[in-house]
């Protein structure tokens, strides 16, 4: 095969790179392919933070992660390289927001926000909040430089990407139009939007309730000046992204939909001009053993009642080469589409990867190039 | 497959003996591992895993962690529902078009539209709720606004106050589902035999189905709430049920194990749990744990190869083997998965893994074996 392979012990090796970003659809092994990039870069001598979002319960433990805990730890295990250092954090959306809010405001106008309800319904079930949090603390975390390398695993967005566009929305949601536009409408407003406007704006209330805007109201009145800081670092953490240092790695699986939100999210990030690094095609199912499909069917009939263990290890092989043959169909797919982008394979483990070893050999598979 | 053959099969748990777990095609599919506690007397091993309460119920709903094929199981089970000539709407609340993809439609418009034909002349009709065009509706009848519907969606108005109360949101999308449920046609019979919803993930939908939670979102008095106690009354009636797709892989099931937590305590009735991509061992089971540990006897396997006229050199041994331990761990574990499923107490149905499944004709397979199981 001509094409490029992802090289990413060279990327993760590589002292220039500082963030590795991963992205892909749910149930990838995002998270699991995150930790395992980070203990190897750890092994090959970095200081690596890895930030996840919600691990499985083992590969937590694994890490040393009880709970949510908004700061980096450091995982008590012996690395390869005596002076690598593995930490890592699973990532509290709600108190991140908070600490933001602390960060930008007086400390009286902060408490009056926190105690909001409105507040509430944003910081935890806004969409995009999530999304919007990791990055923020991708962003704060790279600026205390206290790390060689930080490797942020991404939540399975509902649609792909919302971590670039969450800022904005939330921005735009928060800057307060449309609630001054419901709870104080003037004259000169009215004028503008038109009558149905007013109509529209006492059905809101009839069925949100005055309360409802009325807490909105107080709030977007408490956050309007802390909105520059915000829009500021919104821009600062999207040019973090965009810079040299940062690599974007794809994770998917070989199977249609998968691939599709792969595909989806490498166009996203290359119209966004972020540094695609390339495609990690995770859980393949290379065959193990040189033994063609025609031969193996054959002889599989022929001893299934003398030798049926035989035959079902036969039945296996044959098994493995169907599901391979449709992974390189969906590849085959995939690479007509995205020519020049780089992609490396890891092979399935037999089970889900929740210790260190286990981490260790996917680490291995995934630098093999 | 001609759409005879799963029923042909359908009278076999008839015929035989209560007591004898794999007898059957469907105990080998759904209790294949389960065997062990029939002998415990707690688990009936032919109980049929779709019981009366699914059968009688009008509005399933189908959730499951992300990455488990949710869409597709629910798909697989509205085809199933509609066999019999009978009228199945499949709704999408999450506006993702899953469906349209699954099916091979353009995008789905906020409007039923038949997506597929099961047999006996049943079909299949698609929804995906919009929950912008659902609000604007209501105000159109509520405050007849329509006029005005459009401009307000541009501004961002709907978007506002969906996001401004997100059990709005929620409180909307159960509505539109009630509304199909309880539709009436000309004839002044039910439009809809069934409904198939494919829910948000198991971590929302407990939320998602609890609308009296979402309620204190929404004024007292105005006509969306009246709509949301008639969904709670739905929801917490025998005309709906809740099933749960998983893998049997360990964060999934632990998900659906929670979500079954909840969902009880929330007072909603759970049907069964769809076990989606199992994998059909292919080993004994007596082998399966030398295998997994490759301790497989490499001589008799030789000898077994060469019956077969293949020559066998060590590196393909080896080859043959860590498949077939991969394969071995990867049935047990499943199995470990399958026991806690069990313990529940629920039902288990339970859908094969396909190669390149992720197509309308696997849609049509995994529906068939639906029906093997006794889903109706």
């Amino acid at each position: 095969m001509s094409r490029r392979v992802l090289d990413l012990g060279a990327i993760l090796r590589d002292s220039k790179t500082r963030v590795v970003v991963t992205c892909g659809s749910g149930g990838v092994g995002k998270t699991t392919t995150a930790a395992s990039m980070a203990l190897w870069a750890a092994d090959a001598g970095r200081k690596v933070a890895v930030l996840t979002i919600d691990p499985a319960k083992r590969l937590a433990q694994s890490l040393g992660l009880e709970a949510l805990d908004n700061d980096p730890r450091r995982v008590d295990i012996e690395l390869a390289d005596p002076k690598g250092e593995l930490w890592a954090m699973m990532l509290d959306t709600a108190r991140t927001f908070d600490e933001m809010v602390a960060a930008h405001s007086t400390p009286e106008r902060a408490k009056a926000i926190l105690v909001n309800p409105f507040y509430k319904v944003i910081s935890t079930s806004f969409s995009g909040t999530q999304e919007y949090m990791a990055m923020e603390k991708l962003s704060t975390l790279a600026a205390t430089n206290q790390f060689d390398l930080i490797v942020v695993d991404t939540p399975p967005s509902r649609s792909a990407l919302d971590f670039l566009d969450a800022p904005q929305r939330l921005s735009s949601f928060l800057d307060g139009r449309m609630i001054r536009l419901l709870s104080a409408p003037t004259r000169g407003v009215m004028k503008i939007v038109g009558a149905g406007f007013m109509l529209f704006s006492k059905a809101v209330t009839t069925v949100l309730g005055g309360q409802m805007l009325h807490d909105a109201a107080q709030f977007v009145q408490l956050f309007e000046d802390m909105f520059g800081g915000f829009r500021e670092r919104a821009q600062h953490t999207y040019e973090l992204l965009r810079a040299p240092g940062t690599a974007f790695v794809v994770v998917s699986i070989c199977e249609a939909d998968s691939l599709r939100e792969a595909s989806y999210f490498a166009d996203r990030l290359r119209a966004e001009r972020m540094p695609l690094a390339g495609l990690i095609l995770n859980r393949t199912h290379p065959p193990l053993a040189k033994l063609p499909l025609p031969a193996a069917e054959v002889a599989q009939e022929k001893i299934e009642r003398s030798a049926p263990l035989a035959a079902a290890v036969l039945g296996i092989h044959t098994d493995r080469l169907a599901v391979r043959a449709a992974e390189l169909h969906m590849r085959a797919r995939f690479d007509r589409v995205h020519t020049d982008l780089p992609v490396v394979e890891v092979a399935s483990l037999a089970s889900d990867a929740h210790d260190l070893p286990a981490l260790r050999e996917i680490g291995r598979r995934l630098t093999a190039a | 497959m001609t759409p005879a053959e799963p029923r042909a099969a359908a009278p076999a748990p008839d015929t035989a003996p209560d007591n004898e777990p794999g007898a059957t095609p469907k105990a080998a599919i759904g209790n294949g591992t389960a065997a062990g506690n029939g002998k415990a007397g707690k688990v009936a091993p032919a109980r049929d895993p779709w019981t009366a309460a699914c059968h009688r119920a009008r509005l399933h709903v189908v959730t499951g962690k992300g990455g488990t094929g949710k869409t597709t199981v629910a798909a697989a089970l509205a085809l199933t529902l509609a066999t019999e000539g009978r009228r199945v709407l499949l709704v999408e609340v999450e506006e993702r078009q899953g469906i349209a993809r699954l099916f091979d439609v353009p995008p789905l418009p906020y409007e039923e539209r038949k997506v597929a034909v099961a047999s006996g002349g049943g079909e299949v009709r698609a929804l995906c709720i919009d929950v912008e065009a659902a609000l604007l509706e209501y105000f159109q009848i509520f405050y007849n606004l329509g006029f005005a519907g459009r401009s307000l969606k541009k501004m961002g108005a709907v978007e506002f106050a969906t996001t401004l109360a997100p059990g709005l949101r929620d409180v909307l999308l159960t509505g539109k589902v009630k509304e199909t449920v309880t539709r009436l046609g000309s004839d002044n019979k039910l439009v809809y035999d069934a409904v198939v919803m494919d829910a948000p993930p198991t971590g929302r939908v407990v939320t998602f189905l609890g609308v009296t939670g979402a309620m204190s979102d929404i004024a007292r008095r105005g006509p969306i709430h009246s709509q949301a106690e008639g969904v709670v009354r739905l929801l917490h009636s025998a005309d709906t049920i809740v099933h749960l797709v998983t893998l049997l892989e360990d964060m999934p099931v632990t998900e659906t194990l929670e979500t079954i937590e909840h969902l009880r305590d929330a007072d909603l009735p759970v049907g069964t749990i769809i076990v989606n991509a199992a994998t059909v061992s292919r080993l004994p089971p007596a082998s399966l744990t030398p295998a997994a540990e490759n301790r497989l006897d490499k001589s008799r396997l030789a000898a077994g190869l060469a019956q077969g006229g293949i020559t066998a050199d060590d590196a393909m041994l080896d080859g043959l083997a860590v498949q077939a331990a991969e394969h071995a761990i990867r049935v047990l574990d499943e199995a470990d998965c399958r026991e806690q499923l069990v313990a529940t107490g629920l039902p288990i149905l339970s859908l094969p893994r396909l190669v390149d499944g992720g197509d309308l004709g696997g849609v049509y397979e995994l529906s068939d074996q639906l029906a093997e199981q006794g889903v109706r």
